[in-house]
């Protein structure tokens, strides 16, 4: 039980777990519910003040706050028949949320916001076929965002917020593809870097067109985590090699894309309403993971991430003031191009399905639930620029993830 | 409580419902030996077999060997145990050997690359073997790899009597782990009760005489063994009359196997390294000492131009690389005329002995052409300044021709070549009429030196390592000879794609680019 506690907190606020690309879209469980759509949903809860900021104004209460986690299991396996290859990771991950929402006039809002949009983990066997591109990762980043909406008109807001991000990575893999040391352990390297901080912003508008239809739009600014001085842990090596990468430490910098939403909501009645929307992700910008050792050598891994599109539907259905029950789904494309399918993220185009409830104990306090799955085709997926004395080779095998989510919140709004 | 139960079970659920499942998921079911039966595999052959590589047997090299890789990825389907002579006594991972406590002549300790600040070259580590070959061990094993051998060994019997060693007829490997002293490689190995084999024989018979330099004999047409030096070229029928009680023994009661053909020397690192021309102006001193060096080359040109032979020699350029001085025993022996015209030069001022000397040296010199080749340990030697010759004729493969062992001139290149041609015949043949699986070496080697693709893209040659540029390409040992691990492993898997195309099977590849490379120390004391 005490290991299980241990494992759950260290991963809190961590969201060590995935979706397109490093993305997770896991930030509240009322919207998850609904395919993870928010960006034109107004009414809802404080999580409203991630999917828009703008939305924060349209929130019927005074003080909104809202909070939860989920518990994500991520298993991929992997086989390779050519060489007789099986391998898999299994990774639970606890992505969390907290929300603020505060109506100082009809007119102003301010809140805070924090979650946790980006995680990776995938652990393999360490000095499995692929250990030269990874053993394993361990990405995180928490985001604080205070926000700020505005209505202009009865129709129409406006909202901003600043993003603080902080974040970290722990990334082992083997030298090379055969390296040892004397007694023939492989040599390997773990970067790890923690603390690391960045900045950003978050832009949103929401217009009512009419009593049923809302439109809202939503940027997301690009955030560069840059590591400097972080600390490089070499094991195993050989003698020949310890002078050169003894001692060193790296610098590298890694994406965390734009992204826009633009979305409708429909109010089809009192008890029903529905949303549709489209995330674009500027994931052009994850070119290569280049990593410079002080010790004047690159490890350049390209990456040529593409942009990439999520479409999403969700439906809410609210029979009394007691209870609202939800379903959505969506479909997420991948950013990873064909030859460039690493291991660490092993993730190809996904469809996805949700579902979950909110019950009110009192008028105030609401218990949210969620559920997702997320459902991945089996994938021939290849890394083929991996350069080895010169020369590209390549990794590669059958992959087939299978993605599963329970999430608890709670909503106190007065 | 109740908490902690919903929490776990949440948890259990969570990672059950998510479980993924493959379409074909890979089981051994996967994999099939189809007509094969890998149920007790017996390995017979030379050190190519045994897994000697860097020079000598050791005990993690072993590990490596191609028959301990193949019955690894028989394993999968139904294959049994795989198991090799012992060398539990290498307690250093040296090699090496000892007889009576006292390290063999000849059986040095292993090679690595000793890399420092001054540059790199291959040496034997430091340290004394610790294999004893009088502990005998007295068992047959699936590898019957005895380094050494050539074919008719393998059915001599006393090759492994400890008593034998004195007089050069048994082999110290051997000697280590037959089961008697009469037992020969073959009855040890049928011993076994085989259902599969492979058998790669043949190389010693033509290549002992190819690393010696052509310092053998060529014994066509001599078909009484006994007579034979290890050097020798071995006669064809005598290869031919023993190939076959080799393969009639091991399928006698139905095993089906591999056989491998010889490779021919361009295709081995330890011909194809030292170039014919290694000598730049730089190495031999600089545009001063070789307008000094030509000034005698130039005196030796015209005296052997009297003869007609003046273009034995080549006077040394100060741009181009310069070819090594060797001595061609094929050559007429011009010893006494060059004498001869020395002495009546009046104004050279050579005394009766220094003409002699000059004579003697140069009587069958040349210089190397493209068509030379040159053994791997030659680059030891080129340019070494002899202790005992009289200077300036000291320089070896400079100002004194480098000796027989050490090339293979075109004559020697044509007998070895047709050797391995009428071996590699033989062998076929012979697999072709009890319908075995040809793992066609002699082939693959031949591409692999103008680079052989894997199928991860990587690219494959029969370069010797040149440092930390080709260290994870390179797949031959620093011998020169022998594969190292990768090198091995690349040899694992050409043979599963013959076994697998001719007895129907379906095995798994191994993954060559995991096994190591070279050793590289930084110290050698």
């Amino acid at each position: 039980m005490k290991k299980i506690i241990i494992l759950s907190a260290a991963a809190m606020l961590a969201g060590s777990v995935y979706a397109g690309g490093y993305r997770i879209s896991m930030q509240g469980q009322r919207q998850l519910a609904m395919g993870h759509t928010g960006v034109a949903v107004i009414n809802g809860n404080a999580e409203s003040i991630f999917f828009n900021p703008a939305n924060g104004v349209f929130l019927e209460n005074r003080f909104s706050f809202s909070a939860g986690a989920s518990a994500l299991f991520a298993n991929t396996k992997f086989q390779n028949s050519t060489y007789n290859w099986t391998n898999s990771s299994e990774n639970l991950g606890t992505p969390a949320y907290f929300y603020a929402n505060y109506k100082i006039s009809d007119r102003f809002a301010v809140g805070l916001a924090v979650y946790t949009p980006y995680g990776s983990a995938v652990d393999w066997d360490t000095d499995w076929q692929g250990s030269h591109l990874v053993n394993n990762i361990d990405l995180k980043a928490f985001f604080i965002q205070p926000t700020v909406s505005y209505m202009v008109n009865d129709y129409v807001s406006i909202g901003a917020g600043l993003i603080y991000v902080n974040g970290g990575v722990e990334f082992n893999r083997n030298l090379s593809r055969s390296m040892t040391d004397d007694q023939g352990n492989r040599s390997d390297v773990t970067l790890d870097a923690k603390g690391v901080t960045a900045w950003g912003y978050n832009v949103g508008l929401t217009a009512r067109l009419d009593d049923y239809v809302t439109f809202g739009v939503n940027y997301r600014s690009h955030i560069d985590m840059e590591v400097e001085n972080g600390e490089a842990t070499f094991s195993d090596l050989p003698d020949f090699l310890k002078p050169t990468y003894e001692g060193t430490t790296f610098s590298a910098s890694m994406p965390l894309p734009a992204e826009l939403t633009f979305g409708f909501s429909y109010q089809i009645n009192e008890q029903w309403l529905a949303a549709v929307e489209m995330n674009h992700t500027y994931w052009n910008k994850y070119e290569s993971l280049d990593i410079e050792f002080s010790n004047g050598t690159n490890s350049v891994n390209p990456r040529r991430y593409k942009n990439s599109n999520t479409y999403r539907a969700g439906v809410q259905y609210t029979p009394s003031e007691k209870l609202s029950l939800r379903v959505g789904g969506y479909y997420d494309e991948t950013p990873v191009r064909s030859g460039y399918f690493a291991p660490e993220t092993p993730r190809n185009n996904s469809l996805a399905g949700t579902l979950g409830f909110t019950y009110n104990i009192t008028p105030k306090l609401g218990v949210d639930v969620s559920a997702l799955f997320i459902h991945f085709d089996e994938f021939e997926g290849h890394y083929d620029h991996y350069i080895e004395d010169g020369l590209p080779v390549s990794f590669g095998g059958t992959y087939r993830s299978a993605v599963g989510s329970v999430g608890l919140g709670l909503s106190y709004n007065f | 409580m109740k908490n902690k139960f919903i929490y776990l079970s949440v948890l259990a659920l969570g990672l059950v419902a998510c479980e993924p499942e493959f379409d074909n998921e890979l089981t051994p079911d996967s994999y099939s030996s189809g007509e094969a039966d890998f149920t007790t595999y017996v390995a017979i052959g030379n050190s190519l077999t045994a897994g000697y590589m860097d020079g000598t047997m050791f005990r993690s090299g072993q590990q490596n060997s191609f028959p301990n890789l193949l019955a690894q990825q028989f394993s999968v389907v139904g294959g049994g145990e795989f198991t090799q002579p012992s060398y539990a006594d290498d307690v250093n991972d040296l090699g090496g050997l000892l007889l009576g406590g006292q390290p063999i002549q000849g059986f040095p300790t292993r090679m690595a690359i000793l890399m420092t600040s001054d540059g790199s070259g291959p040496v034997n580590l430091a340290g004394t073997s610790s294999i004893e070959v009088s502990d005998l061990q007295q068992t047959a094993y699936n590898n019957m790899g005895v380094p050494g051998a050539k074919s008719f060994h393998l059915v001599a019997p006393g090759y492994g009597n400890i008593a034998n060693l004195a007089t050069g007829r048994a082999n110290p490997y051997f000697v280590r782990h037959a089961t008697s002293p009469d037992a020969s490689v073959l009855s040890d190995a049928l011993s076994m009760n085989p259902t599969f084999f492979t058998n790669w024989i043949g190389n010693n018979d033509v290549l002992s005489y190819a690393t010696s330099g052509g310092t053998g004999v060529n014994q066509e047409g001599n078909i009484d063994v006994t007579t034979y030096g290890g050097n020798d070229i071995t006669d064809p029928q005598v290869f031919a009359s023993v190939y076959s009680t080799l393969i009639d023994g091991l399928t006698a009661n139905g095993a089906k196997g591999v056989v491998m053909t010889i490779p021919s020397v361009t295709s081995i690192p330890y011909f194809t390294t030292v170039p014919y021309n290694p000598l730049t102006a730089e190495q031999l001193g600089g545009d001063a000492v070789i307008d000094m060096l030509n000034a005698q080359l130039g005196q030796l040109k015209q005296v052997l131009a009297v003869f007609g032979e003046g273009d034995r020699l080549q006077l040394f350029s100060k741009t181009a690389a310069n070819p090594v001085l060797i001595k061609d025993e094929t050559l007429t022996d011009l010893s006494q005329q060059i004498t001869a015209v020395l002495l009546s030069l009046p104004d050279a001022g050579f005394s009766q002995e220094e003409a002699m000397a000059i004579g003697t040296i140069f009587g069958q010199a040349r210089h190397a052409t493209a068509d030379d080749l040159f053994t791997l340990t030659a680059s030891g030697v080129i340019g070494q300044t002899s202790l005992v010759l009289p200077n300036p004729f000291n320089i070896m493969g400079v100002t004194y021709p480098l000796d027989d062992m050490y090339v293979l001139i075109p004559a020697e290149q044509a007998e070895i070549s047709t050797a391995t041609t009428q071996f590699n015949q033989i062998i076929r043949s012979i697999a072709a009429s009890k319908n075995l699986a040809v793992a066609d070496m002699n082939d693959i080697l031949n591409q692999l030196v103008s680079g052989i693709r894997a199928t991860d893209g990587q690219i494959y040659t029969a370069d010797y390592f040149s440092g930390i540029g080709n260290m994870n390409r390179v797949l031959f040992s620093l011998d020169g000879v022998h594969p190292n691990a990768r090198g091995y492993a690349f040899v694992t898997n050409e043979i599963i794609k013959v076994i697998n195309r001719h007895y129907k099977a379906h095995l798994p590849l191994v993954n060559v680019a995991e096994y190591p490379g070279p050793k590289i120390v930084t110290s050698n004391n």
